[in-house]
């Protein structure tokens, strides 16, 4: 007795294979997936499925005050988080009108630029290992962890930082955390060049990746993209040159621009931003240094009706007794209104659309996540590639899929 | 930012206009997204549209209303294709229907919900669930 297999209708005319790059693929850093159509190696059709993370954030900001929305932020890039906190703070406190004063705004770049760089590293090391070479992944981790113990050292939290409040920090960066912060600044340029040197003029490399996914800047700005990507395609937009936020700028650097936007322009691009960033850091630090007395004691603004008092005088006086209640269960007012606000994430420009009617909570919250924008050219980048270099476009879009989904 | 209304019949026309006029050179599509207005009778949704001009570094702020109950918006895909997500999520979102999209299914929600979860009359939890006291987590 046997069974007669049947087939799929058109299973044998058909002359394409279906692949599933699935969800759950190590080649694919998080979950989304692609359905390619491919004739051999070669793929001819691809189709992108994402909401396999979607956490319904815009749906939760609506019910929780602006202190509670900062763990959410924190979940969208979250190999960058606190630049995705501190945006979310620029933004709150464009609505609620908070100066912030100079010293906090150079300790936040100083926060940001480390962010940067530690996105920046894990995208360039993963193209070195879905490309075969992972040991400039291992030589740059220990400086990851590096910049974790800084966050740590300052906020408590190593990957979903929550740090920052309105206003400023929670507290003043300890003696460890300038000493961690020396250590990183005399180390990593070292490691930094040695990681370089394993891939920029590297035959293998270059002949694997020039060439490789490349889109022109037309369609780059026509799909929305923003960041490292669309500066690779030839476009010298960022953010923090074109809508100065947090004191940039007081800052000198530069924006590193490529010409083809393929694989190796978004890598020479990204390399070269770390470089940058590390100017910028090296800058703001030798700038909070020169505060002296009781300027150099400054981490937050004056704004009491936004940020949490400290201890003793909730314990002594009527006026932080009540500000601390009123913030802690989440009475902030908020003035009706609407405000744009964006920062130049590591991926690109993160924007918070935030809209209040007077309430406790936000109205209307909408995250402008970069990746989900720019994810949508990736089906078109690969059509006509091979399936390796569709793999090696993914690692160097530097798709996360917390952004992706929200 | 300007923000300024339009039709939302002309909403192509005028991103056109904006996108083409040698002076203006809108032609940057930052965000696409809806806004639920429950009060406003006739015109409950609000489609915003964010746009840049990149050269002269101005922001614009484009809101079309549709009414809830035959939400029909153009979809603006064939001018930035930076649309084609953002125009899925927001009828993920809102159930605005976007005339003219090449592929208008949902996007981040799975393919068998029926509802459109961020508008106003649906609550944070989801109701279906019987093993939650909603004393306790019912916000």
């Amino acid at each position: 007795m046997s069974d007669h297999i049947v087939l799929p209708e058109g299973s044998i005319e058909k002359q394409t294979t279906t692949l599933n790059l699935g969800p759950t693929h190590p080649a694919t850093h998080g979950v989304f997936q692609n359905i390619l159509e491919m004739d051999g190696e070669r793929i001819l059709k691809a189709t992108s499925t994402v909401g396999y993370i979607h956490r319904a954030f815009e749906k939760i900001a609506e019910r929780r005050p602006l202190y509670q929305i900062t763990p959410l932020t924190d979940r969208l890039n979250y190999c960058s988080s606190p630049i995705n906190n501190m945006g979310w703070h620029i933004t709150c406190e464009k609505l609620l009108n908070v100066k912030i004063p100079k010293r906090v705004d150079y300790l936040r770049i100083i926060i940001m630029e480390l962010a940067r760089i530690s996105d920046h590293l894990i995208c360039n090391s993963v193209i070195g290992v879905d490309s075969g070479a992972y040991t400039g992944f291992l030589y740059v981790m220990q400086y990851r962890e590096l910049i974790y113990e800084i966050y740590e050292e300052v906020c408590g939290s190593r990957l979903t930082t929550n740090i920052g409040r309105i206003g400023g920090f929670e507290r003043n960066f300890t003696n460890t955390a300038f000493v961690k912060l020396e250590k990183f600044l005399d180390e990593y340029p070292r490691t930094l060049k040695e990681f370089e040197n394993l891939f920029k003029r590297n035959r293998i490399f270059m002949d694997r990746t020039i060439g490789c996914g490349p889109i022109s800047a037309e369609m780059a700005l026509n799909y929305g993209f923003t960041g490292p990507n669309l500066r690779a395609a030839g476009v010298d937009y960022d953010v923090r040159v074109h809508t100065p936020y947090s004191s940039y700028e007081d800052f000198d650097f530069n924006i590193p621009v490529g010409t083809t936007g393929d694989v190796y322009d978004r890598f020479l691009v990204r390399n070269d931003e770390m470089w940058e960033s590390l100017k910028i850091i090296n800058e703001a630090y030798r700038k909070v240094k020169e505060f002296k007395g009781a300027e150099a004691e400054v981490f937050h603004a004056d704004s009491p009706a936004y940020y949490l008092p400290p201890k003793k005088d909730v314990y002594t006086k009527m006026e932080a007794l009540i500000y601390h209640f009123k913030i802690v269960m989440g009475e902030i007012e908020m003035p009706p209104g609407e405000v744009y606000s964006c920062v130049e994430g590591a991926n690109g420009e993160l924007g918070y659309y935030l809209v209040s009617d007077g309430g406790r909570t936000p109205y209307r919250l909408h995250f402008r996540r970069p990746c989900f924008i720019y994810y949508q050219a990736y089906t078109e980048i690969i059509k006509g590639g091979m399936l390796s270099d569709a793999i090696i476009t993914m690692s160097s879009l530097n798709l996360i899929a917390g952004e992706l989904d929200a | 930012m300007l923000t300024f209304t339009a039709p939302k019949e002309n909403n192509l026309k005028v991103l056109q206009f904006l996108y083409d006029d040698a002076e203006l050179k809108f032609r940057f599509l930052t965000d696409l997204m809806a806004i639920h207005y429950p009060d406003n009778m006739g015109a409950e949704l609000a489609v915003v549209y964010h746009l840049h001009n990149l050269e002269d570094n101005i922001r614009l702020r484009l809101k079309v209303f549709t009414d809830i109950k035959q939400p029909d918006v153009f979809s603006v895909t064939a001018l930035f294709r930076s649309a084609n997500f953002m125009e899925r999520e927001t009828y993920d979102f809102f159930g605005v229907n976007f005339i003219g999209h090449p592929n208008l299914i949902r996007i981040l929600n799975v393919e068998e919900m029926d509802y459109f979860p961020l508008r106003k009359e649906y609550p944070l939890e989801d109701q279906t669930r019987i093993d939650k006291d909603d004393e306790m987590f019912g916000r």
